[in-house]
């Protein structure tokens, strides 16, 4: 009989939608609504048995064989327990409470729990720690933002719901959607293309399509309640929803980011342009930024991944607070994976620090750069590894993977993956947020309870029972040796 | 043959994010991932056409990948790749004390590799790393 649950909250991106519709029949995600793009593909291809791993997997010469799921725990809890320096990777994209059995674990063996913000926002929390952030709840931004500024983020494609649901296109009780005025504007441009095109073949000439970028702001822009900039390296999908665009040259960031905080406190600049955006434009900007109600900036990793990282978003920092002594603005780093804000947070109230936390002298110790995991890995220091959720072999540097694959590795996910592919030991197990409830944590630091929609293959367990297995076993094979 | 000097981008895209999902030994996870988006004018200058296949390289090593014409020109000189073991193959590592590789921003150079083959995950697992998948 075919069921629907309501209210399902979407196991993908930070945004972490909550609206999400399911109907399963038979223990078959048959449909899904309110979804994205991802989340859709993700509903209805989770159970593919082509893609998953359904039993515990051992290398013997070379190869992965099946094994049986005590024997996984055995082998996985004999390596962590012979290292000296493991490393515990991923957790993004599990539950709050299979977290908190981790740090445990990390704890137990001496080893350095480390979480994917490292390879993401890590740069954002340092700057953050440095300086503060002025931020709030996504709530507040969807009732009251009448400017939005997506910096170096490319919603559209990392995050499709956010503009809907937060943003330029939320009905808010204060706000209005702009999403009328962007359909008309989008008929307007097919108009045009389609009359260019038809143009084109009658002069044989290109006629091209009337920019959303260029040397000032357009006179519409002023008309809109809801504004909404772009600001980017390269003209993103989510560029072109915006009500303007600004292109700022590579690596470049904090350039632009200083020179608007000299304008945004009435200062001048004696250059024609800076990162390749005209100064005039850079003043429209500014005014753009004094003259709003309530603005927000999303920044996403372009800024933490390029040159400059944490001081980029320090300088985004002083730029918004510098924005709060002539309006209200605020900050939100746009965080990727559905609970890698959990992750921080647990790590945070067990151990003190967000990622990147060092058990090897039994006390917790943070400092990245030695203690985050692709330093440890670049310097070739762990003797062993654990990654649950995640996928490093397929994003990190290759020295680093070398690094990490030459070592004894033990792999926890439910799908076939380059890490799984790679790793000595396998454990099946369930999709947190589909076949395992949960607590996630969304890029606001909102806590949302995950759902169970459908019941897991045969014999998988979730994380935080494998994580608990793995953790009895250390335990009692430590206690042996303290014993003999 | 002709070398261009570009400036590598990696992130994500909708359909690497959709394809992922139907598995990364799927072929429309490699069709979307294993990618490089060039400018136009600059495939035009490496006299290549869409599909053709070309080699990314930097100083941590080289790949070859499909080339796409970008439909988010003009950025000349600047090419995009979608997060994945191709392009991680040749991000920089170095942290600067921060924990965080260099995943954007990057020197590369591109030139046509019209005899090489883009690997499959395998391929380019073993081949890399020497451990069977």
């Amino acid at each position: 009989m075919m069921e629907v649950i309501r209210n399902v909250t979407c196991p993908i991106c930070g945004t972490l939608c909550d609206d999400l519709e399911v109907t399963v029949d038979k223990n078959v995600v048959v449909d899904v609504k309110n979804a994205c793009a991802v989340s859709e593909a993700k509903f209805l291809n989770f159970a593919n048995p082509a893609h998953r791993n359904l039993k515990p997997l051992i290398r013997k010469n070379g190869a992965l064989e099946e094994a049986s799921m005590e024997e996984a725990v055995k082998k996985s809890a004999q390596i962590l327990a012979d290292s000296s320096y493991p490393i515990l990777y991923g957790w993004s994209c599990t539950s709050c409470e299979a977290i908190r059995v981790g740090i445990e674990l990390a704890e137990e063996v001496g080893g350095v729990i480390d979480n994917t913000s490292t390879v993401c926002h890590g740069p954002s929390i340092l700057s953050i720690q440095n300086v503060g952030i002025p931020t709030c709840t996504l709530g507040q931004i969807r009732h009251r933002a009448d400017l939005i500024v997506y910096w170096a983020s490319d919603p559209y494609s990392a995050h499709p719901r956010h503009i809907e649901r937060y943003t330029a296109f939320s009905e808010g009780r204060f706000q209005e959607s702009e999403w009328e005025h962007y359909v008309a504007r989008l008929r307007g441009i097919l108009g045009k293309k389609r009359f260019n095109r038809a143009s084109e073949r009658v002069l044989m000439r290109e006629v091209s399509v009337p920019p959303i970028s260029g040397q000032k702001l357009p006179p519409e822009f002023e008309t809109r309640r809801r504004k909404l900039i772009v600001v980017d390296v390269r003209k993103t999908r989510s560029a072109e929803l915006a009500d303007f665009f600004v292109q700022v040259e590579p690596n470049k960031d904090f350039e632009l980011l200083q020179a608007l905080r000299l304008l945004v406190r009435d200062d001048e600049l004696e250059v024609d342009e800076v990162a390749g955006v005209p100064i005039g434009l850079l003043e429209d900007v500014a005014d753009a930024l004094v003259g709003c109600s309530f603005g927000v900036f999303f920044f996403g990793v372009g800024l933490t991944m390029s040159s400059g990282k944490l001081q980029n978003i320090d300088a985004a920092i002083a730029l918004t607070k510098d924005l709060n002594y002539r309006t209200k603005f605020v900050i939100m780093p746009m965080r990727g994976h559905f609970n890698v804000a959990g992750a921080n947070i647990v790590s945070t109230w067990q151990t003190g620090f967000p990622f990147a936390v060092d058990f090897s002298q039994g006390f917790p110790r943070y400092n990245p750069g030695e203690t985050s995991v692709v330093d440890i890995l670049s310097r070739n220091e762990a003797d062993a590894g654990l990654v649950i959720a995640s996928d490093p072999v397929s994003n990190f540097p290759r020295n680093a993977v070398q690094n990490l694959v030459k070592n004894p590795l033990i792999a926890i996910d439910p799908v076939v993956s380059p890490t799984t592919m790679m790793a000595d030991v396998v454990f099946p197990c369930a999709f947190v947020g589909i076949e395992d409830e949960g607590t996630a944590y969304r890029m606001d630091r909102v806590p949302l309870p995950m759902k169970k929609v459908a019941e897991p293959p045969r014999g998988c367990l979730s994380d935080k029972e494998i994580l608990q297995e793995i953790l009895r076993e250390v335990k009692r094979i430590k206690r042996k040796e303290s014993e003999s | 043959m002709p070398k261009i000097r570009v400036t590598l981008l990696s992130g994500r895209t909708i359909d690497q994010g959709t394809s992922k999902e139907y598995g990364k030994l799927s072929k429309e996870y490699r069709e979307n991932v294993a990618v490089c988006e060039i400018d136009p004018d600059d495939l035009k200058e490496l006299g290549l056409r869409e599909n053709a296949n070309v080699k990314v390289s930097t100083q941590c090593g080289s790949v070859v990948v499909v080339a796409k014409d970008s439909k988010r020109a003009p950025h000349p000189k600047i090419v995009y790749m979608p997060y994945g073991l191709w392009v991680n193959l040749i991000v920089e590592p170095e942290t600067h004390g921060t924990g965080m590789p260099s995943f954007k921003g990057i020197p590369a150079e591109i030139e046509p590799a019209l005899k090489e083959k883009v690997l499959t995950l395998p391929q380019l697992l073993k081949q890399t790393f020497g451990k069977d998948p």
